[in-house]
């Protein structure tokens, strides 16, 4: 196996406030990997830090040589303008960015490719809709086909179950799957134990750093779970500087 | 009087009139896109600020070298560029948001503006700066307002997907493309440039109008955005055209006669208009089936 991510002493945060501590660890290529812990604990900082979108405060992430391009990212509340009068195809088209680029045409195939990750979610006939009109289960399902456009070598999912019906994360646990099936290492940050025990091999429990990772069930042990819960949030206005790592 | 005398026999009659509808052509073709994008970023007062802003760069000109088209110009540009500019930095460097620095820039232009103006010209000349002389396009205006529109469909060419996608999803676009600064820019140097085109025949307060109120009309009648250039960009053809007639038929100052007729196009859309207007809203439909 080789490493598709290495954590060296990572501290990710915001204002030199660490939401992420001192985290060291290493993500296999081609895992399927959970993100669990409290509110507070990181999940998400640790999403964008791996992303790119922040940089570390100290410590290093190890991307095994991965372009930012190669990674597919979906933030947990993405920004997107519902409003803007956009259809469902050109947003799901929107995933081919890096081989398109700016100017590049929309040829035959990627007709064909964008048909197909359509079908895939799920929302054949909803083309010319306007993501205006959709559901938040559809949207997350177009957010969904534009992933599977985007071909990446790495897949970060920020809580993308939440507030979703029991059949649209059935449909997308799918899709992850075979993402997996691919060889693709995909991380998914959740908060549903049950459903992390079943489909997912290994688990990262994070309460700013690393209360324990590896297989899922010995992760997910109650005393685990309990010790995440007692490290969880901590923004303090007048922490010390952190002398750990001096 | 026949539909000939009345729609055609201006335009064949005079060359001032033909030069006029060339004149609105030229400009809708760059303004309704630009407006568009403006109301989708929710940006129609920045809009209208920068226009405003527009006044006291092309009242220098206008004070260094009287009525010239270069010099408006140039001052223009540079006044639009440096209050959009200087907005942008006061909102970021300080508590106060960007709406209100904006307002306070443009009120500050706006005056200075005139004052400029004043000080050196009569009334008129004001009025010229203020409410333009669509009627009285020379042939150097005319190619430089042709050269806007001509500039702003070849940027809009290539800064559309950044463009659209920065407006629908900034992060994904931040996460796949580093192009979205330099589309936020070029966007912003559109809507100058295009102000200062709406500038010389509509004058700084109406310029935005031909920009904003065609593209707010469009958004009653279409949901997608392709058809929403396309629709803003003939509403604002056509409101040229009638309003060039009206001002014709009836005497009427030409610039104001122009918008009138898309204000007037406005008030009719929002009523009637089937995306979302207020009938549409208020019919008793009955609901469908799914």
């Amino acid at each position: 196996m080789t490493a598709q991510l290495r954590f060296r002493d990572l501290a990710l945060g915001y204002e030199r406030h660490p939401a992420v501590h001192h985290l060291d660890g290493v993500v296999e290529a081609g895992d399927l990997l959970a993100v669990c812990g409290p509110n507070g604990a990181g999940k998400s900082t640790l999403m964008k830090g791996i992303s790119g979108a922040l940089r570390p405060l100290y410590g290093s992430i190890d991307r095994a040589g991965l372009d930012s391009r190669d990674i597919a990212y979906l933030p947990q509340s993405a920004e997107i303008d519902r409003s803007f009068p956009i259809s469902v195809y050109d947003m799901v088209a929107m995933g081919l960015w890096r081989r398109a680029g700016l100017f590049g045409g929309i040829g035959k195939a990627d007709r064909t490719r964008i048909a197909e990750a359509i079908a895939a979610v799920g929302l054949e006939g909803f083309e010319a809709r306007t993501i205006g009109t959709l559901s938040g289960g559809q949207m997350q399902r177009t957010l969904f086909a534009r992933l599977l456009l985007q071909d990446a070598r790495l897949i970060l999912l920020d809580e993308p179950f939440t507030a979703l019906d029991a059949k649209t994360v059935t449909d997308l646990l799918d899709l992850v799957r075979r993402w997996h099936g691919e060889k693709r290492t995909v991380l998914a940050v959740l908060h549903d134990f049950d459903l992390v025990r079943e489909h997912f091999p290994h688990t990262l429990l994070l309460a700013r750093s690393a209360v324990a990772w590896g297989p899922t069930a010995e992760v997910l042990a109650p005393e685990n779970l309990l010790k995440a819960r007692r490290m969880g949030e901590a923004w303090d206005e007048s922490a010390e500087v952190c002398e750990h790592a001096a | 009087m026949t539909l000939y005398d009345l729609l055609v026999a201006p335009f064949a009659e005079f060359e001032f009139m033909r030069r006029a509808l060339v004149g609105v052509f030229a400009l809708s073709l760059g303004a309704g896109p630009v407006g568009v994008f403006l109301m989708l970023r929710r940006m129609s007062l920045t809009g209208d600020a920068m226009a405003h802003a527009i006044l006291p760069g092309a009242a220098i000109g206008f004070l260094v070298s009287g009525l010239d088209l270069f010099a408006m110009t140039i001052g223009g540009l540079a006044a639009g560029v440096l209050v959009a500019v200087g907005a942008g930095v006061v909102a970021r460097a300080t508590e106060i948001k960007e709406d209100a620095s904006m307002a306070a820039f443009y009120l500050v232009s706006l005056a200075s503006g005139v004052m400029i103006v004043s000080m050196k010209g009569s009334n008129v000349d004001l009025l010229h700066v203020l409410f333009g002389t669509v009627l009285g396009l020379d042939d150097p205006t005319l190619i430089l307002v042709a050269g806007i529109g001509t500039v702003s469909l070849v940027t809009l060419a290539f800064i559309w997907r950044p463009l659209v996608l920065e407006c629908v999803d900034p992060s994904f676009l931040a996460s796949v493309s580093k192009s979205g600064g330099v589309s936020h820019i070029g966007f912003l140097a559109l809507v100058v440039l295009n102000l200062v085109g709406g500038f010389h025949a509509l004058g700084t307060l109406l310029s935005v109008g031909l920009m904003m109120l065609p593209a707010a009309m469009a958004r009653f009648w279409v949901r997608d955005l392709t058809r929403l250039v396309v629709v803003a960009t003939g509403i604002a053809f056509v409101s040229g055209v009638a309003g060039l007639l009206i001002s014709y038929h009836a005497g009427a100052p030409s610039g104001p006669a122009i918008i009138l007729v898309a204000g007037a196009g406005y008030a009719v859309s929002v009523i009637f208009g089937p995306a979302g207007g207020v009938l549409s809203r208020q019919l008793p439909r009955r609901h469908l089936e799914a």
